[in-house]
């Protein structure tokens, strides 16, 4: 088994400063690119010379109220030798958009588009950036931040329509530097006798 | 009162022409034909967009996210313990192995998978095995099912039914059973549990060996689905499947072995691994997984410290009041676990800064889960990983080619469910 370690240091020497020193968590290794315009052509080095011929997944963040606003984070595994790799790309809410992965691996196809779909961030060359999850026509995109939990009505005639969910606000729900749950809890505040 | 209709009648040459550009006509339109999303092949809701010549599928177009909830967007905005519950949602056919699967993800967050008292990791192992035989067993029953052996499924969901029973008695609930805790499980086994579970055991590996005598050798099982739906290796793998699919295509790929969690390095076990990569190798796949689980579970209800019932009080969760839940006793008695008790169930526990990734093998696949935390008792973004949204992607690359009948067939032996795809 080759440690990740020696991987991302096989990239670093490759890309030179294009790539951050690998930084380790919990027993992860995470490489950060310094430009996402680079991502398809770290993603071909690894899988052809690096053996990362799986992709598990494809994540994405957004860093609401901070510069840059989109961060990706890419998984990559290697079947034969046991290597996991974790390889994350800023980028610009101006820009939003950046070189798809399909090329490398086809399973990026669909998350790819789940990505689009749940917080618009582009990708270019992909054959099909639909949605997928939400449907053709619906106007938003969910898990941005400044998507409220409870959700905004919209109206796609003879489509779909969504109205405002009953769960925001609702008593189980935390929010991080929100309420906590004794004022938000209707029992603790109506106190019965 | 007779009515007179007038017809005209050309003569037979020139209606034979007319035939052959009829014909001409019709083999050459195609025909687009919406499969679902309520159908009984797509086992929930998948919807397929065919494009049909005759009886050849040309083009295919999965269409997903009609159970779309929004799990990802939820997740954030509740504690890492709140989110339990909809955990059991998402592969609801196996709901324990997901609840294992998550405690896990925070767990390695939080640093303290290693800390995981033994009986806990045997417990967990025990529901992870006992879901993917009931997993296992729908998708094997539901599949044939779909390919006309009725007698199969009603001997896979008698069995099922047992397991429920277990779960129930184990957690108190049939289906959504919300088992784990971060740093335990929520109780321990109940008093007589662990015979029970050795008691079905007997009975179920006498019902998968009679499965095998309905299916694996019954000519028309055989003739549906060998050589249908080949997925090559290479491919199997470009395209990121998991679990039974990938190890069907001759992948020999097992989070389990490649990297071990829970006490699995302690279990001896063999990973089945297909040849063809047909239909036909992911049947055998999941019947030789379910022998291996019931080897398994035999192995952990012996070994299981503590024995049976638990008499020596061996623990079930991380001794830290900052993460598990102090007994309620001394809740009410003491002060620093009324302290924790209150931190706890208001803020959730502190978790570290961080991003962290798990993949679990679930009975489906690889299951994981991406958390990038803040700091604080809510994460900031956690991605989930399903296998059936994943395994589903190569659809559009499978099913051209194949015969409409074929669809059925592809689709049971991959064995997904809607609720984990569109999460």
């Amino acid at each position: 088994m080759v440690p990740a370690l020696e991987q991302a240091n096989k990239l670093k020497a490759r890309f030179g400063d294009l790539i951050s020193e690998p930084a380790g968590f919990r027993g992860e290794i995470t490489i950060q690119l310094a430009n996402a315009e680079l991502i398809a052509e770290v993603c071909e080095f690894a899988r052809k010379e690096l053996g990362f011929d799986y992709l598990v997944d494809i994540s994405s963040l957004d860093n609401y109220g901070e510069d840059p606003r989109w961060t990706l984070a890419y998984h990559l595994r290697g079947l034969a030798n046991g290597c996991e790799l974790r390889v994350k790309a800023d980028v610009s809410e101006e820009k939003s958009e950046l070189p798809t992965v399909i090329g490398v691996w086809r399973t990026a196809n669909w998350h790819e588009r789940e990505i689009y779909d749940m917080m618009g961030i582009r990708f270019r060359g992909h054959p099909d950036l639909r949605r997928i999850l939400m449907w053709e026509g619906y106007p938003y995109f969910p898990l941005r931040k400044d998507f409220p939990l409870a959700g905004k009505p919209t109206q796609v005639p003879e489509i779909a329509f969504t109205q405002v969910a009953p769960l925001e606000g609702g008593p189980f729900v935390t929010a991080p530097g929100g309420k906590d749950a004794i004022e938000r809890e209707p029992r603790a505040r109506t106190p019965e006798g | 009162m007779a009515t007179v209709q007038d017809t005209e009648i050309r003569d037979p040459a020139a209606r034979a022409s007319d035939a052959v550009e009829e014909l001409r006509d019709m083999q050459g339109e195609k025909m687009v034909l919406n499969m679902g999303p309520s159908h009984p092949a797509t086992h929930g809701v998948l919807r397929i967009v065919l494009e049909l010549d005759g009886e050849l599928i040309t083009k295919a177009d999965p269409d997903v996210g009609y159970l779309h909830r929004g799990d990802e967007k939820i997740a954030e905005n509740m504690t890492y313990t709140q989110f339990i519950p909809y955990t059991d949602r998402l592969d609801y056919l196996a709901p324990l192995a997901n609840n294992v699967a998550y405690a896990l993800a925070v767990e390695k967050l939080l640093g303290i998978e290693k800390n995981l008292p033994p009986r806990c990791q045997y417990i967990r192992v025990m529901c992870c095995e006992l879901a993917r035989i009931s997993s296992h067993l729908l998708g094997i029953g539901a599949f044939g099912l779909d390919l006309g052996a009725v007698t199969v499924f009603l001997l896979t969901f008698t069995e099922r039914e047992k397991i429920y029973n277990l779960c129930e008695s184990l957690t108190g609930a049939r289906f959504t059973t919300n088992y784990t805790r971060i740093g335990g499980v929520s109780r321990d086994t109940p008093p007589g549990w662990c015979d029970a579970v050795r008691a079905f055991l007997n009975e179920v590996v006498v019902n998968i060996a009679e499965m095998e005598t309905l299916l694996t050798r019954n000519r028309i099982w055989v003739d549906r689905t060998r050589d249908v739906g080949v997925i090559p290796r290479d491919v199997a793998i470009d395209y990121g499947l998991s679990g039974p699919n990938l190890r069907g295509s001759g992948v020999n790929y097992d989070l389990r072995k490649t990297q071990p969690y829970l006490c699995y390095p302690d279990l001896q076990f063999d990973v089945p691994v297909g040849e063809v990569g047909d239909c036909y190798d992911r049947y055998l796949v999941r019947m030789e997984e379910m022998r291996q689980s019931v080897r398994l579970l035999h192995q952990c209800l012996d070994k299981i410290p503590g024995g049976a019932d638990n008499k020596i009080k061996e623990p079930v969760n991380v001794a830290d009041g900052k993460i598990v839940l102090p007994p309620k006793e001394k809740v009410l008695s003491g002060m620093e676990e009324l302290i924790h008790q209150f931190i706890l169930v208001t803020q959730g526990m502190n978790v570290p800064p961080g991003e962290i990734y798990f993949g679990h093998e679930n009975p489906k696949g690889e299951l994981g889960f991406y958390i990038n935390s803040r700091g604080g008792g809510t994460p900031y973004r956690m991605k989930i990983r399903s296998p059936s949204f994943v395994n589903l992607s190569i659809l559009s690359h499978l099913l051209p080619g194949h015969m409409m009948s074929d669809i059925t067939a592809i689709l049971g032996s991959f064995d997904f469910v809607m609720g984990e795809c569109d999460r």
